[in-house]
This record gives C-alpha cells, structure tokens and sequence, in this order.
C-alpha cells in the first residue's frame, strides 16, 4: 500500500466510525425515554454527522480520484467500509445505546486528543474541534451508564446486559494493522494499543460509580479494517443509501 | 393586584381591561378559569404537535439523500424537539405538569396537528413539510407572537426565528428536486398534490364554523381569524409554487384583482373530520409511537430518579 493510500484508509476508518455511530443514533429520533434525551441523542449524532463529513471530505481529496463525502457515504457497499464494528451494532435498549457510546466515547476521546497534535494539521485541526465535542459526549454516556448502573434493579440488570453483550466488541479499538503503524511512523496518527490501560483505568472508575461489574475477557471479534463486519452493517446501508442508489442520476 | 377581595366581575372586568390596552398576563396575574384551560388545550397542542411532527421528518432522517441533507434536517428536527420542550415548560406555568399532558395526548384526550397523520411517502415530503406545513405553522405563529398570555407570547417569537429557517430548507429541497430529473420532478410534484389541502386545513374550520374563535379573540389569544390567515398563506404561497414551476392542486384558484387575494377552491372538510377522528394513514403509528417511547423509557426514567434520590441520601448521610 502507497503512503496515500494508507492515508486515505487512515482518515476513512475515522470517519466511518463517526457516520455509522451518527446514523444508529438518528434511529433513535422521536423515540427516547424522555424528550431532553432526544434532543441530547440528536445532538451528539449531529457532532458526530459532523465530523463524519470532514474526515470523508478530507479522504476523498488525500484519495485523489474525485469522490467526495457524498460518494464515499452512499456509494460504498460493506466489505469497503472501516468502521469499528462496536459501531454498527443496533441500538437495542436505552442501556445498549449508553454501552456502546460511553465505550466508544472514552475510546474516540484519547484518540483525538492524540490526534489533536498529529502532523497533518488538517487533521489535527478537525480532532481539536471534535475533541470538545466528544468531551460532552463522553460526560452524557459516563452519566447515564451511571445513572443506570446504579438506579434501579431493573436499571441495573439491563445496564449490565448491555456491558457484558457488548464487551467483546472492545479489543478492536485498540487493534494495530500496518495502516495504524505507517501512520504512527509519520506522525500523522495515535498508537492506539498505547490507549488501552487509560480507556481501563476511566471504564473501571466508572463501573465502581455505577456498580457494574466489569466483564471478563471470554471473547472478542474483531475485522472492520479488512471490511469483515457483522451483518447488521448492510441493512444500515440499505436504509441509508437507498435515494442515491436507486437515483443515481439524481442531485438533491 | 389584590385578586382576594374583589368580586369575580371586578376581577374580570379588570383583566379583559388589561388585554384590552394590550398588556400581557402572565402567570401569576388573576385570569378566567376558561382563559385558563382555552390556554392549555391550545399550548398543549402545541407542544404535542412539535413532539409528534418529529415523527413524520424522522422517518427520512436515516434515509437523508447527501451527509448535508441528513445534517440539516437532524438540527431542524431537533429545533422541533427544543420548540416542544419549550412549550411544555410554558403550559406548565398555567398549573399543568408535562407528565399530565402526555397523559392526555396517549389517553386521546389531548389533540396534536392532524396534519401529522399523513405520511411522508418521499424525500419530495421533507421539502413539501417545510416549505407548506412550517410555512402555514409561522403564518399561524407571527400572529401568536401577539398573544395575551405572555410565556406563550415569547415562546413564539424564539420559535418563529427557527421556523423560518426550516422554511427555507424545506422549499430548497422542493427548488432542487423541481430543477432535478424526471423522477425528482414528478416526486415534487406529487408531494404538493398531497400536502396542500391538508396544509390549508391547518388553519382551521372557516370562521362562521369556528367554535372557539369569538372568545379567543375577545381575549387577544388569538388575533386574526383562521379564515384570513389561511388567504395570506395561500397569497404568499402561490408564486412560490409558480417559481418552482409546480402545480397547485386546485382548479379554482385565480388571481382576484378586485380582492386583491388568490380565489380557491373548497376545502373538504369531510377528509379533516375522517381524518382528525381516526382514518387518516398514520393516526395509530403516530400515537402508538409516542405511547411506546413514553412507556419504554419509563424504566430509564425511573433509574434517574433512583439515583438522583441515593446521590442525595449519600450527601446527607456524609454532612
């Protein structure tokens, strides 16, 4: 793989991870616990529909065969997609929704703070922004993981279901390919492998807040960056891809 | 004012007095109990019709055709959601809790905006709302922004500078896909013909029919009757559909030089009582939907309150 191209994958998995994570979110409208949460759940999809269009932008211009965010969005079936597959997990209840947010959150937090000084200063420009974006996103999900934690039995029992079905999704976040390596080399991405015992220590201070018990490590799937993800990806793009690919002559 | 000793008439008199030079009542001034509840029917309708409108709009929130459409309409929906939150916290000023009004709008009791009973059936739809339904919602809105009661008065006015935006996103959507293929043309198209009457019914029965009209007016909560609001959307909306180069559904209507307002044709208040009394397309998804989200997310809501209550057990048991 050419410098650019692994750029360009770099820059892809980024934004993928914010699209995918916008789009699940956006399922939730009209339909949250309480009406301060739809506007919340809307809110944090929008930064992250936000991002999603920098990062894409940016890939399709290092890319340099002319696709911008709109093609790589609505015009990529699934083996060609980078998102983490934590990510593109149905929303389940509002507990699953606060799993796979806080554990992405805290993740995507140290990602970008790193990323905040990376070489590629447009880049390290789009992460100093987000950055105070995934700040509230990460303090919404640590307090309702909490809240739910340590709220009611119910509460709790779902808050623990979601945890532990989601717990396995969690090793690939910090998963190192050759991409992540070359790009670490030059000083344009973050060793995420590094970012693991930080994501632990603030995951755990949260579990013992919340009451939860922290999972054991029994399983673990993994295969977003070579496109291997789980079925429930195609049926996300299916829905989201529909217009432009049944009017593909269409502008909107 | 000292409200305890004064006869029910004084008191009355000396409010529709107050309504009359144009000051505003707010909450804790003395009011008709009737002033009251026309209030809290109307805002609460209000607020329910911002929650329930969320849901027509969402349906294409995922299926948004570009990142910049989806991105546009989730911050547009997201207003809606802000508008009902507002709402509701200026309906609770007449002495009604939120939780009450839920239970009126899944008990029935409670009405929202039957226009949201229609479905969204194309992308042509989510231009075809902002640009007719929110373009009739601020015609109906600027008027309110002159209302009595003044929470709702205010609230107005921060909601009409959001409408206009989505206004203008909506007919954008609508101008794109009229300029735009065949198949987006003949969608425009299509989601006029569907939208317009239903639109038009939003302003209400004619005024001669209109069975709280007089009173509303007498107290200045409403200030124009629905019968000339409806003709300024329809004058204001003609050239727009012209521009676009769609048509109007109605053969009826013409320019009258001598009114100097758009002629049109009978609306068919049939299909507004069919649909406001059950049959429209979405009456039970729309509803069920709300019920659904409410009683789902009681659990949640519950787990908040538990916490809040141990978090401030904790504190007292440390002081």
């Amino acid at each position: 793989m050419t410098d650019q191209k692994m750029h360009f994958d770099y820059l892809l998995r980024l934004g993928d991870n914010s699209l995918i994570l916008g789009q699940r979110l956006a399922e939730w409208c009209g339909h949250a616990p309480m009406l301060e949460e739809d506007l919340a759940l809307t809110n944090i999809g929008l930064d992250l529909l936000g991002q999603a269009r920098m990062l894409l932008a940016y890939a399709g211009e290092v890319e340099g065969k002319g696709r911008d965010e709109d093609r790589l969005a609505f015009h990529r079936d699934t083996m060609a997609w980078r998102n983490l597959l934590l990510l593109e997990q149905p929303n389940g209840d509002f507990a699953h929704t606060m799993a796979r947010q806080l554990f992405f959150d805290a993740f995507q937090y140290q990602q970008f703070a790193g990323l905040c000084s990376s070489s590629d200063e447009r880049l390290a420009g789009i992460a100093a922004k987000s950055l105070k974006e995934i700040t509230y996103h990460r303090r919404h999900s640590t307090d309702w993981v909490i809240r739910l934690g340590d709220g009611t039995e119910e509460s709790h029992e779902r808050m623990q279901r979601a945890v532990d079905s989601l717990w396995g999704y969690v090793p690939e976040m910090f998963d190192m390919d050759a991409v992540d390596d070359a790009m670490v080399a030059a000083g344009i991405g973050v060793d995420v492998a590094a970012l693991r015992g930080e994501w632990d220590r603030y995951i755990d201070e949260v579990f013992a807040e919340a009451t939860l018990s922290r999972p054991e490590d029994s399983w673990s799937v993994r295969g977003s960056r070579e496109g291997k993800h789980s079925e429930h990806l195609g049926y996300l793009l299916a829905e989201m891809q529909f217009l432009p690919r049944a009017y593909p002559d269409a502008k909107w | 004012m000292d409200a305890i000793n004064k006869e029910p008439e004084a008191l009355e008199a000396a409010f529709q007095a107050k309504v009359d030079a144009e000051q505003r009542i707010e909450p804790k001034d003395w009011m008709p109990e009737k002033y009251r509840q026309t209030l809290i029917r109307q805002m609460s309708q209000h607020a329910h019709s911002e929650v329930v409108g969320m849901l027509p709009e969402g349906n294409w929130l995922t299926r948004a055709p570009s990142l910049k459409r989806k991105a546009i309409l989730m911050a547009k929906i997201q207003d809606e959601g802000g508008h009902g939150l507002y709402l509701y916290s200026a309906a609770e000023t007449l002495g009604i809790s939120r939780d009450e009004m839920f239970e009126q709008l899944h008990s029935g009791k409670a009405k929202y905006s039957t226009i949201f009973n229609y479905p969204t059936l194309s992308w042509a739809d989510i231009g075809a709302i902002g640009w007719l339904v929110d373009g009739a919602a601020i015609v109906n809105q600027i008027a309110l922004c002159r209302c009595s009661y003044g929470p709702y008065a205010r609230a107005m006015i921060r909601i009409c500078k959001e409408e206009s935006f989505h206004q203008r996103q909506g007919y954008e959507i609508m101008m794109t896909m009229a300029q735009g293929t065949k198949e987006q043309r003949e969608m425009a198209q299509d989601a006029l013909n569907r939208w317009w009457w239903p639109t038009l019914m939003m302003f209400g029965p004619h005024d001669r029919e209109s069975a709280h009209s007089g009173q509303s007016m007498k107290w200045k909560i409403k200030r124009q009757s629905n019968d000339d609001l409806r003709q300024k959307f329809i004058d204001a909306t003609v050239p727009q559909a012209e521009f676009l180069g769609l048509r109007i559904p109605d053969d009826k209507l013409k320019w009258n030089e001598e009114r100097g307002h758009y002629d049109f044709g009978e609306i068919d208040w049939e299909e507004f009582r069919s649909v406001v009394n059950g049959n429209g397309l979405c009456n039970r998804e729309r509803l069920q939907a709300r019920v659904d989200a409410h009683d789902g997310g009681r659990w949640v809501r519950e787990a908040a309150l538990a916490h809040a209550a141990k978090k401030e057990a904790r504190k007292v048991e440390a002081a």
